[in-house]
């Protein structure tokens, strides 16, 4: 940018690159939201209009599609209670677990301190669609298969290693000062960690809720392998059901995976910025 | 906190001290021990659990009782279709190294820092990634339709002259090819996002300098800013490695890894032993040795991670 040794116009060699940017990056945004709109096209047509012309625009939009999947009778509520059961079940367990295992590896010392976070930290090697066979083979050992609980303790394990460090890192950014004057002023080690740290941990604690959230609401591995009846089933589980049983109505199953989709969707728009600051801190510190 | 303090002066510092430690260590203990017992129940013990069951022929009815040593092991090294399954393992990885990567780092260095729209763009590009593979696998099902008639990608291909509508998943040369795109249609906003968030950190002095000194931007990129985006790029590899290994519920929904085994992954493999037939003993082999495979890529990462920068740069 200082020096300028082209003998193109200033303007012309500024704004030639900038038009190249912008068409790249706007192709590329057809290309990720065009499968999209293609879907929730579909999901507003009959059945008939969805073979005669498949990607045109719904020409009336009909909802009749959504009648059918939120009206009575529908699994679609039994499914988002179970999802909404089991995410909160694992988010609460994740920051419960995760952030008071933090708060030792940031702020205590003790022996073998080195060994127990490298151990916690193992979980990072064995990811969970690795580790499914063995981890069914204890949770059914247990008499937990069929339960809602089992997705939750398994979902809570194996985000255990990747939040704790997450979460390390976040509390380690407190001024240490502020945990002498606790101490100082008669604090325990529980009340700073409750009244103190926490509240000022309160970003790092909304980025690993956020990022739970998303990958317990979204995994299908867990809840295909513990779960069979299908009252328990969750949104992954049901939709993918849901596929298989009216794969010939296109836009029936397009309008329940639209269905299906919003509330991410609209919890991605809230929440990105937790989101995007959980996968970061997780990246770079990981 | 006046009365602590007296009370403090008066009964000498030593007692509290020895108070704290023995309440440091319970603290300690009891804050540890939910990880450790939810990490241990779930993801050590059935691991050796699984090597255990591993021994036997056993279909989980009843006790296992018919030990066969190493069989199931000599089975799954000698069976052909899981070779393939870890092979194509391996193809995706590689594929994502040498793919996906290099395009995402592109596209975060070309929305660079200060760039008009760069958070409209980001937030559009990292949308997929929060659609579960479940959704992703029934849309892309959908536009991969080998009629041109139904599927979208299909019916643009048959306008232009001389191209016929393209079996995606249905073809066994390609599924995998058509596997990988939506792979990346899905996390290329990831990987994205991480190199935005590692440009950000590059002190904007050092590109400055460095274009005074008489660098072009091409020497700028190639000996600043991928340098030190190092570690970040490891961690992406890293990720998408890891990832790749794990290949299941958008394989699984698409072509359940089929056509004849062309898209067989080693989880798809697990779950059709381990699972759909419940052959438990063979299903705890093959996680074992997906395992053992995983262990090893990890040992070998931290090994290169612990090279000084300058050499993995």
């Amino acid at each position: 940018m200082a020096t300028n040794r082209s003998r193109l116009p200033r303007t012309a060699k500024k704004i030639i690159p900038l038009i190249i940017k912008y068409l790249v990056l706007i192709g590329l945004t057809l290309v990720i939201l065009a499968p999209i709109v293609i879907l929730i096209f579909g999901s507003l047509k009959t059945r008939g209009e969805m073979y005669s012309k498949p990607y045109s625009i719904p020409n009336p939009p009909r909802i009749e599609n959504y009648f059918r999947i939120l009206g009575g009778g529908s699994s679609f509520w039994t499914l988002l209670l179970n999802s909404v059961i089991v995410m909160l079940g694992t988010t609460f367990g994740v920051l419960f677990v995760c952030s008071l295992a933090a708060f030792i590896f940031s702020h205590m010392n003790f022996r073998g301190k080195g060994f127990t976070f490298n151990f916690l930290t193992l979980g990072l090697m064995f990811p969970i669609t690795v580790a499914i066979m063995p981890v069914y083979l204890v949770i059914r050992q247990l008499g937990l298969t069929d339960s809602l609980l089992a997705v939750v303790l398994v979902q809570t394990a194996f985000n255990i290693s990747g939040n704790v460090i997450i979460l390390r890192g976040f509390f380690e950014a407190i001024p240490r000062e502020l945990q002498d004057a606790a101490y100082i002023d008669g604090c325990t080690s529980f009340d700073y960690f409750w009244r103190i740290l926490l509240p000022l941990a309160k970003p790092g604690l909304s980025a690993v809720g956020a990022l739970t959230m998303i990958v317990s609401w979204n995994d299908l591995l867990t809840p295909l392998i513990m779960l069979n009846k299908d009252s328990l089933w969750t949104l992954p589980l049901g939709t993918m059901q849901f596929q298989g049983q009216y794969g010939q109505d296109l836009a029936l199953v397009a309008a329940f995976v639209v269905t299906a989709a919003l509330p991410t969707i609209i919890f991605y728009l809230a929440a990105e910025k937790q989101i995007v600051s959980g996968l970061t801190a997780g990246a770079v510190k990981g | 906190m006046a009365v602590h303090l007296k009370r403090l002066a008066q009964e000498g510092s030593e007692k509290p001290r020895l108070n704290r430690k023995a309440k440091d260590r319970l603290t300690i203990i009891l804050f540890l021990l939910p990880a450790i017992i939810l990490f241990g129940l779930f993801i050590i013990y059935p691991i050796f659990r699984s090597a255990y069951f591993s021994t036997f022929n056993w279909n989980g009815l009843g006790p296992a009782t018919n030990f066969i040593g190493l069989d199931n092991f000599k089975r799954i090294l000698t069976d052909t279709i899981f070779h393939k399954a870890v092979i194509n393992n391996f193809i995706i990885a590689g594929l994502s190294l040498v793919v996906q990567l290099p395009l995402s780092l592109g596209i975060a260095i070309m929305v660079g820092r200060d760039f008009p729209g760069r958070g409209l763009f980001r937030t559009i590009f990292f949308l997929p990634y929060v659609l579960s593979e479940v959704i992703t696998a029934i849309i892309w099902l959908g536009l991969f339709n080998p009629n041109p008639d139904r599927g979208f990608i299909n019916s643009l291909l048959v306008l232009i002259p001389g191209v016929k509508a393209i079996p995606f998943l249905g073809d066994p040369n390609i599924v995998l090819l058509s596997i990988f795109i939506v792979l990346s249609w899905k996390y290329f906003g990831l990987h994205m996002l991480l190199y935005m968030a590692g440009l950000q950190n590059i002190p904007h002095e050092i590109e400055e300098a460095a274009l005074i000194d008489g660098a072009n931007r091409w020497k700028l990129l190639t000996h600043i800013t991928i340098p030190l985006l190092g570690s970040t790029i490891r961690t992406t590899a890293y990720l998408s490695v890891l990832g790749s290994l794990q290949q299941f519920t958008l394989v699984w929904v698409m072509t359940k890894g089929g056509p004849v085994n062309a898209s067989e992954f080693m989880a798809t493999y697990m779950y059709r032993y381990g699972f759909v037939r419940f052959w438990l003993g063979y299903g705890s082999a093959v996680a074992i040795v997906m395992l053992v495979i995983a262990l090893i890529f990890s040992l070998i990462y931290r090994r290169l991670m612990q090279r000084p920068d300058y050499l993995a740069a």
